[in-house]
């Protein structure tokens, strides 16, 4: 048991930041992440908004995987459904629909069309679990990413050679800086992360862990499995449909093959090397996933000093320490980095002697 | 209250229930008796929505639920425990009780995305409610934040007829609560049993191999074997008819 943790009503033991070391994070996070963007160099910036469209995602396929105990191979795809949602919509919109307005009309009918999306791809897993699941979502995947490459779509799409995207105009604060789209993705991360979390403090994410758990146990208690584990698809696709948005007012432009298994495998990754179902797994995770190869870039530079033979293991070399990693987790620290932090907080919380 | 008629299932070659008829009364306590494989949690089963019955219906409060799916049966009001404990085990007492709300309470998605206002305003008079009717109740305040996983069994046995309980159902299906506790144990257990039905007027169908038990609080009782249906009535009436003692001494001999 953490220290002080004795509560005077009902109201305060529901509370998410249960503990001053909770609130002390969150709030420390803030400051930070404040300085971070008036500070930082431009290259950190840089990293900092990939991990940051990643958490949202992350945090996103946790409530599938982690959560409601549900796996999916497919989620890039509604990554790529919230980019070229945003992206198409900006292109139909244009001359009828005022630019300062867009995103507010843009965003949210992508998001809602990924959500939509996701429903349909939850489907089998009113049939089928694990593996079967698994393939059924990569399946998904693979047609989202062909329907978006046939010449047919490409006036829309950009077929296989992309499509430029817009930047995003907030009711007149146009976001042409990586700076400013940083304070964007952040606001949107942290948005992200605490609405999730209020899943957690009703029926609803109850419903999903009782699933996880046992799903005959939930159907006894009156939980629609047909209903919560669709739910559960739609609020994880509409997530990823929101990173995908901002991914695409980030980048100049997109291309199909940014969304491919690759992408689906290292959001999952993510989560086994942070830790499914718990609020902190996405962040870590990410960060992890998200820095490995940036390290490996900056030493490569270092080492090679410019020797093409040496710079050209730089990608493979970048993959197999993804693999190692993914193994590492999965056979030392299964239940992920959260694990280990736990242990950590425990012992600092019993330091000096134990008082819990 | 609840009305078993005429009720058939049978897996492969196996005939687990062949024609069972009874009424279980409103407000009553009705028990289930017969030796091992005589059908009793296969009933249950079919009362709860997990097996079709081949044949036969099943009628709750007048309306027929024989083809309803088990968590809509749940939503009108039959709660049940299971012979072999199914609480989620890495939950706490609390959280696993809380499940038991499910049905009663309304938040939907959106409000549970934001959680601030009716969302929050509910959960936290579910809360209140759950202490006072279930936790309090079953004295089981000094273990809410305890997981599962760390209570002796008798505990937990008591933990899930709380999370039943929380569901405010208006049937009971309680499978053999008492199975493997101690003399003590089983008195508390009864005696909660006991006040289930008399502070909320729950119909409880009771399994169980506990002779005291089921002749003390029972109002009436079935007894199954091989399936049948052998007997029903009183106590009294069950535990002298003959077709009754054959069957259990036959299963002792
Ligand atoms: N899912 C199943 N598949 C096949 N046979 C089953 C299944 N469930 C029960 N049976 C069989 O149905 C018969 C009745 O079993 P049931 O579990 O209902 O008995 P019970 O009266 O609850 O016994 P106990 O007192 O041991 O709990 C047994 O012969 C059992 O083997
Ligand atoms: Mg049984």
């Amino acid at each position: 048991m953490i220290n002080g943790n004795l509560k005077a009503s009902y109201a305060d033991d529901e509370r998410v930041l249960d503990n001053s070391y909770k609130k002390a994070f969150v709030y420390g996070m803030m400051v930070v992440l404040a300085g971070f963007a008036a500070f930082a160099n431009d290259y950190l910036i840089l990293v900092a908004c990939q991990m940051g469209i990643m958490l949202i995602a992350v945090v996103g396929l946790n409530v599938v995987i982690g959560y409601t105990g549900l796996m999916s191979l497919g989620h890039a795809a509604f990554i790529a459904v919230g980019a070229y949602g945003v992206t198409i919509l900006h292109n139909l919109g244009a001359g009828t629909v005022p630019d300062a307005v867009m995103p507010f009309i843009a965003v949210p009918v992508a998001v809602a069309i990924s959500a939509l999306i996701g429903i349909v791809v939850g489907l089998p897993s009113l049939r089928v679990k694990g593996l079967y699941l698994a393939v059924a979502t990569l399946a998904a995947n693979f047609i989202v990413i062909f329907v978006i490459e046939q010449d047919l779509f490409a006036p829309w799409t950009g077929g296989m050679t992309g499509i430029e995207t817009p930047a995003p105009n907030l009711a007149g604060w146009v976001l042409d800086d990586k700076r400013e789209m940083f304070v964007l993705i952040a606001v949107f991360a942290f948005a992200t992360i605490l609405t999730v979390q209020n899943l957690f403090r009703t029926r609803v994410g109850r419903a999903f862990i009782a699933i996880r758990d046992r799903d005959y146990s939930a159907e006894i208690l009156g939980i629609s499995l047909l209903r919560f584990k669709l739910t559960s698809f739609a609020i994880s696709a509409a997530f990823c449909g929101l990173a995908g948005a901002l991914l695409a007012y980030f980048y100049a432009s997109i291309l199909p093959e940014q969304f491919e298994l690759a992408l689906s495998l290292q959001l999952v990754a993510a989560l086994i090397v942070g830790g499914m179902g718990r609020t902190m797994g996405p962040v870590f995770g990410v960060i992890v996933i998200v820095m490995v190869p940036e390290v490996i870039k900056v030493v490569f530079g270092a080492v090679s000093g410019g020797d093409p033979s040496v710079a050209q293991l730089r990608a493979p070399l970048q993959e197999m320490a993804f693999g190692f990693l993914i193994i590492f987790f999965l056979m030392f620290e299964p239940l992920g980095i959260v694990h280990i932090t736990d242990r950590i907080l425990r012992a600092l919380n019993r330091w000096p002697f134990a008082r819990g | 209250m609840l009305k078993i008629e005429d009720l058939h299932l049978s897996f492969g070659g196996i005939k687990a229930l062949q024609g069972i008829s009874f009424e279980a009364q409103a407000g009553e306590i009705t028990g289930v008796i017969g030796p091992n494989g005589a059908g009793k949690t296969s009933l249950f089963n079919a009362i709860s929505g997990f097996y079709q019955p081949d044949r036969g219906r099943v009628w709750f409060d007048g309306r027929d639920i024989t083809g309803m799916a088990p968590d809509r049966r749940a939503a009108l009001g039959i709660a049940r425990t299971f012979q072999n404990i199914a609480l989620f085990r890495g939950m706490t007492v609390l959280d696993n009780i809380k499940l038991g709300g499910h049905t009663r309470l309304k938040t939907g998605l959106w409000g549970a995305l934001r959680y601030f206002g009716p969302a929050q305003r509910e959960e936290l008079e579910f809360r209140r409610d759950i202490e006072e009717r279930v936790i309090d109740f079953l004295e089981i305040d000094h273990i809410r934040k305890v997981p599962i996983t760390a209570l002796p069994y008798g505990l937990q046995k008591r933990v899930e007829l709380g999370r039943a309980l929380a569901m405010r159902p208006q049937v009971l299906l309680l499978d053999e609560p008492v199975a493997g506790m101690n003399r003590e144990e089983t008195a508390d257990m009864a005696r909660f049993i006991l006040d289930v039905q008399e502070r909320f007027g729950t119909t409880i169908l009771l399994v169980e191999h506990d002779m005291h038990m089921v002749m003390d609080i029972c109002a009436h009782i079935v007894v199954l074997n091989f399936g049948q249906q052998i007997a029903e009535g009183s106590p009294q009436e069950v535990s002298q008819n003959p077709a009754v003692i054959e069957a259990y001494l036959g299963a002792a001999a």
